[in-house]
């Protein structure tokens, strides 16, 4: 119910008050203190406290990559995580997958903490790791068998998955048959088959042409108000970040630190050429540039990159 | 069109070149023999069933063998592959290893064994072993580790990881060392078989010798090749082209 009630507060944007009063007299005050004031608030979805990130680098230096990062997600929240790059953002995302551990601090999904993968978190990845030995459908279908959900019900989802990112002529399909937007909607099918209550995208439309990647941002947009998931969106991009979250995270470069938080109370659905989203998005790249300006002179000095990788750690 | 003519071109020289040589008789036909008594040896062979015998026992002892081979050396492949303490130790061993010919694990394996076919079976092991455990090791080195994270972050744990993500991700890399591992098997296991009485395609081949039948010895001969370049052909190029075809690209050979 109250899931619906959000989808349809999302999907007809109205004045903050204005909102308020409609939900009151549909579902009564009951249900707007829990959206509102409820558990929601207290126990956040995604939980970071104090998360800390170190590497040793091939010269045998430690580096420090993220630096007491705090962050608190809510349950639907649509999070874009922005960043010069070599802020370890995608880092971030590697640390709450479960795919890697921090040095120190907490990940808390649902007030529990963090003890490697989990299937209520789903990554998507910029080049999308689909497996090209498994047709689409089979790709949409690896997460449940691996769960272990009966043949007939995957199917069932495969069907559904397919349709939602408009792709379900293509199930008998490899992976190389297919655009790179088509894969990357394979990739959004295969993560959201498998149910998670948390999307974790890393850069996941980077490699794409724009008319492309405008018509998956609405694609992305309809797809969360309709599914009520949980998104944290990590991008470089910050139009695009402004124009998908409802709040925008600047991190700073190296080591990574929350620099600032931007709420973007802007209707939806949204768009790249909203006057408003450039508005927003100019007051983050304000910051950001700072930022940027920073790590291109640390990049010019040492004359090279620090090669640091995810999981590399010694 | 043109490749076929260009083969029948060459095979009808080469077999002209044999015949002429043999009708000139400078050695003699138990020595030199001609074309036909090959081919006479070929069908006297298969029609008393001594070639169809040997070739089922020499078949069933290398898919033995290989078997062995394969899902040894994927474990041991991965092993090294994924632990560094195996990698710097083993690994170097593997590599040393290689350098010797199977046929020299055969007084090793006489004296574990004893004279039978597990003494066979254990020279083809040690044959094909090294190549696919260093083709594995090779592959799953060489395989994106992006699929490897994808398939933990959709819950494959475990020997399922192995299974469903792993396995085929690494297998465009590993087959051309299949396919290796497998030519070193084959091999192996006719040099065993020729020095023990064994019902074997070897065995046979040197019973040609003890006859002082040449026909005999290449209608073996060309058996054997033939084996070899048949399993090639069927098993590992449609092995090929089916990755091609599912990855949508050339695996690296």
């Amino acid at each position: 119910m109250s899931t619906n009630a959000q989808s349809v507060a999302r999907r007809f944007p109205l004045p903050a008050d204005a909102r308020l009063t409609s939900l009151g007299t549909k579902l009564g005050p009951v249900s707007v203190g829990h959206k509102e004031r409820g558990p929601s608030l207290q126990i956040p979805k995604v939980g970071l406290s104090e998360i800390c990130l170190s590497y040793r680098t091939q010269s045998g230096e430690r580096l420090l990559a993220l630096d007491h990062i705090n962050l608190q997600v809510r349950p639907g929240e649509f999070v874009c995580i922005v960043g010069p790059s070599g802020c370890g953002k995608s880092t971030l995302l590697h640390l709450i997958a479960g795919l890697h551990s921090q040095t120190s601090g907490q990940i808390l999904i649902d007030g529990l903490p963090v003890e490697g993968p989990g299937t209520d978190r789903i990554m998507i990845f910029q080049d999308h790791a689909l497996f090209p030995w498994l047709t689409v459908g089979q790709n949409v279908e690896f997460g449940m068998k691996m769960k272990g959900i009966p043949k007939a019900e995957r199917q069932e989802k495969i069907h559904y998955y397919l349709q939602l990112v408009h792709l379900a002529k293509f199930e008998k399909s490899y992976i190389h048959q297919l655009s790179g937007g088509m894969r990357q909607r394979v990739a959004i099918a295969r993560a959201l088959a498998s149910e998670p209550d948390v999307l974790l995208m890393d850069e996941p439309f980077a490699a794409l042409d724009a008319q492309t990647r405008d018509l998956l941002h609405d694609e992305l947009e309809r797809i969360w108000s309709e599914t009520g998931r949980t998104i944290i969106f990590v991008t470089h991009n910050v139009r695009e970040a402004v124009r998908l979250g409802d709040r925008v995270v600047l991190l700073t470069f190296r080591p990574g630190r929350v620099k600032s938080e931007f709420p973007i109370d802007l209707p939806r659905p949204r768009s790249l050429e909203d006057p408003e989203v450039a508005l927003a998005a100019r007051a983050v790249l304000d910051e950001l540039r700072e930022e940027t300006n920073r790590s291109i002179e640390v990049e010019y000095r040492n004359g090279v990159k620090p090669k640091i990788e995810p999981g590399v750690k010694s | 069109m043109k490749r076929a003519a260009r083969y029948i071109v060459f095979y009808s020289a080469l077999f002209g070149l044999w015949t002429l040589l043999a009708e000139l008789k400078i050695w003699p036909p138990y020595l030199f023999p001609t074309p036909w008594g090959v081919a006479e040896a070929l069908y006297a062979g298969f029609a008393d069933h001594t070639y169809w015998i040997a070739i089922r026992v020499s078949m069933q002892r290398v898919l033995i063998g290989y078997g062995i081979s394969v899902i040894l050396g994927m474990v041991l492949g991965l092993g090294v592959a994924s632990n560094k303490f195996l990698e710097e130790t083993m690994g170097g061993l593997l590599v040393s290893l290689q350098s010797l010919p199977s046929i020299c694990w055969w007084p090793l394996a006489l004296l574990w064994f004893g004279l039978n076919q597990n003494a066979i079976l254990f020279v083809v092991i040690m044959g094909s072993l090294l190549s696919v455990t260093l083709a594995m090791e090779d592959g799953r080195k060489q395989m994106p580790k992006i699929f490897g994270q994808a398939g933990r972050n959709l819950g494959a744990k475990g020997f399922k990881l192995f299974w469903y993500v792993l396995l085929p991700a690494s297998l465009p890399f590993i087959v051309s060392g299949l396919k290796q591992g497998w030519a070193f098997a084959w091999r192996s296991l006719i040099t065993a078989e020729m020095l023990y009485l064994s019902l074997g395609l070897g065995q046979i081949l040197m019973m040609g010798r003890d006859l002082n039948d040449m026909s005999a010895v290449i209608a073996v001969m060309i058996l054997i090749i033939a084996i070899g370049y048949l399993v090639d052909g069927i098993v590992f190029k449609g092995m090929e082209r089916h990755l091609q075809n599912k990855w949508g690209l050339t695996p690296a050979t």
